[in-house]
């Protein structure tokens, strides 16, 4: 139905797609997986009309088209939901899937033409909660997901629909619905290219799986005669062996440098938590466990109200940020773009984020090019803005942001989410690398194998409350045991 | 009020009354008519203590008056910045339009000065759309730049009055029906058309679509360069029909009649009073004349209480500063809510 054939392009002289091919029957969904600038966005976006290519043709029906405009790929039948959303959130739905295209009687927008039809779109595909005239910004993030979707399709006759990391913005139940939805649209004849981080989605929906590595195709697999480790071999073109760095020595472990007792706030209770230095501590939990009020509160950015907390043996319940960065706290936040760096800036002035702001504008230029060079940090040069990084270097300036400051205590909050294969392996390094040089941490992750593969011990949260603790190499079971014990159910379901 | 309820969705089901149920004192547009009526009350009682009258006829008459200039240069400032842009050189617009027209006036006829005025006006709207969206020159400095070029000329060229508006035209001016001054129609018409194209053309929803994301406009297809040009002519046709009600009420043409009264930032004071996002994107007329109202209300008061104009001034920042402060709340509420669900979210083991 669809065929790339030798698609090129380049980006002022850096080639970024080598005579990459690829084809697409109707009703499948087809995986498109390699590392973080393998060229797989770039790809898409070619598809979608936004970039021209530079050599290649794009078929689809039979039909040789150039596009050069998205609008043209849409008319022809190509759908791209992107991963930031392209929705108005103070327009009614309705308002949305119809921009640009509103349909006119007598020189006005005919609304309820608009708004009925949006029904019946939505109807189509089974979403009746979803009423035509309320506002995008009132919706669930998984339904203004579905409304992307059906802007797409009432864009044209769709044949072909792109996702880029649909499920990167949903919560896990929601996930389960999107699967439903993608079914129900390939069982239509709609050809899905589906591309994403997680293999384990991959290896769900897909029918066959497309590498690239480096803007050129490694090789295309049919699902079901393949096994997730062929699939990461073909991405990083190399064997991980192991992905994880050596656990530590018992006798690496030192002094509690952050103690709790009986501390809690609206979300949280009877937090008793000791971080020893030179320990890794893993922290596991459902939904609404209260994972993440744990690290913020420790950092002080949602404090505790009740209870006591010190920090390298003096006490200090923090009240904000600044008094636990003071107090050799510091927090590598999940959301890097938006809490953790500031994306114009240069890697230099990223990495004196915090020392300027704790310790004043002095000038420790010097250390940081040295704290830099002990991230690891792949860039070209400490001019280079922070935005043009890959976002496994980005989370290197973080760290190395908090390194500069000298903390006692590092948090990490989903520590390689958005972090493509090969740098996520360096970061565990690096991480284990800083506990083995005297600081205590703690790693919030949702990815349980590397929990259980980075953590000396692993606690397991439920209900705002502390369920049990696991020792290293505890059991993705074991863990699951201990977070459903409890009757509380996923908070998230609500929403 | 019913102009107020210009969101309410009109469903596929049986017709719902436009705004049945649906009327939110949160939602800035009705908030800046409830604060205007307010302000009203409050303003009688206080210049009633004050031994004055506030509920005469002559004064409902006057707050109507000054309200017609502001009005049409703020109803065209709001198509701007709804699509995300901004207009600086309304005031000199004005001031040239007022010259133009009473000049043209003088030698030909009122007919031909209308026409020069919007043909102008239609000119340098087009110009400041050009430039903003041709040479991506930021709107603030695009216009800004517009202004200065205005001044230039009309400082080159005039040091005074100039022109004469023939008394058939100054009726536009003056006259009344009952207490209702005539300029005030030509408000509300300029104001519906300008309601009616936001609200229910294509044009008015590429507006309110570029001035949201215009990144998501251009993706979905709408030409956002085009629609903003149309916004910067649109707001420019406004002042121009402002620039007309002025010489007529001057009776001459006057280097001073948009930027004394400082036309520029007023009009956009009363857009962001009426609740228009100044990024774009939100917003509307009807709001905006609710902005324009409050002002004219409060510039009321203030005179017959014989206020210090330092004072007035005072008192006029500190109702913007506190009306975007309130338009912000929910937001801010919002906002939090979302980091917590995001804190909620991430919470799943995988």
């Amino acid at each position: 139905m669809l065929t790339m054939q030798d698609v090129s392009k380049s980006f002022l002289g850096v080639r970024v797609l080598h005579g990459v091919s690829l084809d697409l029957e109707p009703g499948e969904v087809h995986a498109l997986v390699g590392e973080n600038g393998a060229g797989k966005s770039t790809l898409m976006k070619v598809l979608a009309g936004e970039y021209a290519p530079d050599e290649g043709t794009i078929t689809l029906d039979g039909t040789v088209h150039a596009f050069s405009h998205p609008v043209q790929a849409q008319a022809a039948g190509i759908g791209l939901i992107h991963q930031e959303f392209a929705l108005l959130p103070h327009r009614t739905v309705a308002e949305n899937v119809f921009l640009g295209r509103e349909p006119v009687r007598r020189g006005f927008v005919d609304r309820r033409a608009m708004e009925r039809r949006t029904a019946e779109l939505l109807a189509e595909l089974d979403e009746t909660g979803i009423a035509p005239h309320t506002l995008v910004k009132d919706l669930s993030v998984a339904r203004q997901q579905t409304v992307e979707i059906v802007k797409a399709l009432a864009a044209s006759d769709v044949r072909v629909l792109v996702m880029d990391e649909p499920t990167a913005p949903l919560a896990d139940h929601e996930v389960e619905l999107l699967y439903a939805l993608i079914r129900r649209l390939a069982a239509r004849g709609i050809g899905i290219l589906y591309i994403s981080h997680r293999l384990r989605e991959v290896f769900d929906l897909s029918r066959r799986i497309t590498v690239l590595k480096d803007g050129r195709k490694v090789a295309t697999l049919t699902t079901a005669e393949t096994t997730a480790d062929d699939v990461v071999r073909a991405m990083v073109g190399r064997e991980l062996g192991s992905y994880y760095p050596p656990r530590a020595d018992p006798a690496e472990i030192g002094e509690p440098l952050l103690t709790t007792a009986g501390a809690g706030n609206e979300r949280l209770a009877g937090i008793d938590l000791t971080l020893r230095a030179g320990e890794v501590t893993g922290v596991a939990g459902l939904q609404g466990s209260g994972r993440t009020s744990l690290v913020r509160a420790l950092f002080g950015a949602a404090p505790f109200t009740r209870g006591s907390m010190t920090v390298a043996g003096r006490p200090l319940r923090p009240a904000g940020p600044r008094q636990a960065i003071r107090g050799g706290v510091a927090l590598v936040t999940e959301d890097r773009k938006g809490e953790g760096l500031a994306l114009r800036q240069s890697v230099r002035d990223n990495a004196l984020l915090v020392t300027r702001a704790v310790h004043g504008a002095g000038g420790q230029a010097g250390g940081v090019d040295g704290l830099l060079e002990r991230v690891n940090l792949r860039s070209r040069g400490h001019d280079q803005e922070v935005q043009y990084l890959s976002g496994g270097n980005q989370q290197k300036v973080v760290i190395a942001k908090w390194l500069a400051a000298g903390p006692r205590v590092l948090l990490f909050d989903e520590p390689t989410r958005g972090v493509d294969v090969g740098a996520k392996a360096a970061i565990h390094t690096l991480v284990r690398e800083l506990a083995r040089d005297g600081m205590a941490v703690l790693i919030v992750s949702s990815e349980l194998p590397e929990l259980i593969g980075m953590s000396d011990r692993i606690v397991v949260m439920a209900d705002g409350t502390f369920a049990g603790e696991l020792p290293a190499g505890a059991g993705e079971e074991d863990i699951m045991r201990l977070a459903t014990a409890s009757d509380a159910t996923p908070e998230g379901s609500a929403a | 009020m019913t102009a107020v309820r210009t969101e309410a969705p009109v469903s596929a089901a049986p017709r719902r009354l436009p705004g049945a149920g649906r009327l939110k004192v949160t939602d800035p547009v009705v908030g800046v008519w409830l604060a205007a009526a307010a302000v009203t009350l409050i303003g009688w009682i206080v210049v009633t203590i004050d031994g004055g009258q506030f509920m005469t006829q002559s004064n409902f008459t006057g707050i109507l008056q000054n309200s017609v200039a502001l009005g049409l240069v703020a109803v065209g400032q709001s198509a701007v910045i709804l699509t995300g842009s901004l207009d600086l050189s309304v005031a000199y617009l004005i001031s040239l339009g007022t010259l133009v027209a009473a000049e043209t006036m003088e030698g030909g006829s009122v007919v031909t000065a209308v026409l020069a005025v919007l043909a102008l006006s239609a000119a340098v709207g087009l110009a400041n759309g050009l430039i903003v969206t041709g040479l991506k020159v930021n709107a603030f400095i695009a216009t800004l730049g517009m202004a200065f070029i205005l001044r230039g000329y009309i400082e080159d060229n005039y040091t005074g009055p100039a022109g004469d508006v023939p008394a058939s035209f100054q009726r536009l001016g003056y006259d009344r029906v009952g207490f209702i001054p005539v300029s005030v129609f030509l408000l509300i018409a300029v104001a519906a058309v300008l309601w009616l194209i936001t609200k229910r053309t294509r044009l008015g929803h590429h507006m309110y679509a570029t001035g949201g994301d215009e990144h998501a406009a251009r993706l979905s297809g709408v030409r956002t360069r085009r629609t903003v040009i149309y916004a910067h002519v649109l707001c420019a046709l406004c002042v121009g029909a402002a620039a007309l009600f002025l010489a007529s009420r001057l009776g001459a043409g006057a280097p001073w009649a948009g930027t004394e009264a400082r036309y520029d930032l007023d009009s956009i004071a009363a857009v962001v009073l009426g609740g228009t996002a100044l990024a774009g994107g939100r917003g509307g007329v009807a709001g905006t004349l609710g902005g324009v109202l409050l002002l004219s209300v409060l510039d009321s008061i203030f005179n017959q209480l014989s206020v210090d104009p330092f004072f007035k001034n005072v008192v006029r920042g500190v109702v913007i500063i506190a009306a975007v402060a309130l338009y912000a709340r929910p937001f801010r509420r919002r906002a939090k809510e979302r980091d917590e669900a995001r804190a909620k979210e991430k919470g799943a083991v995988a």
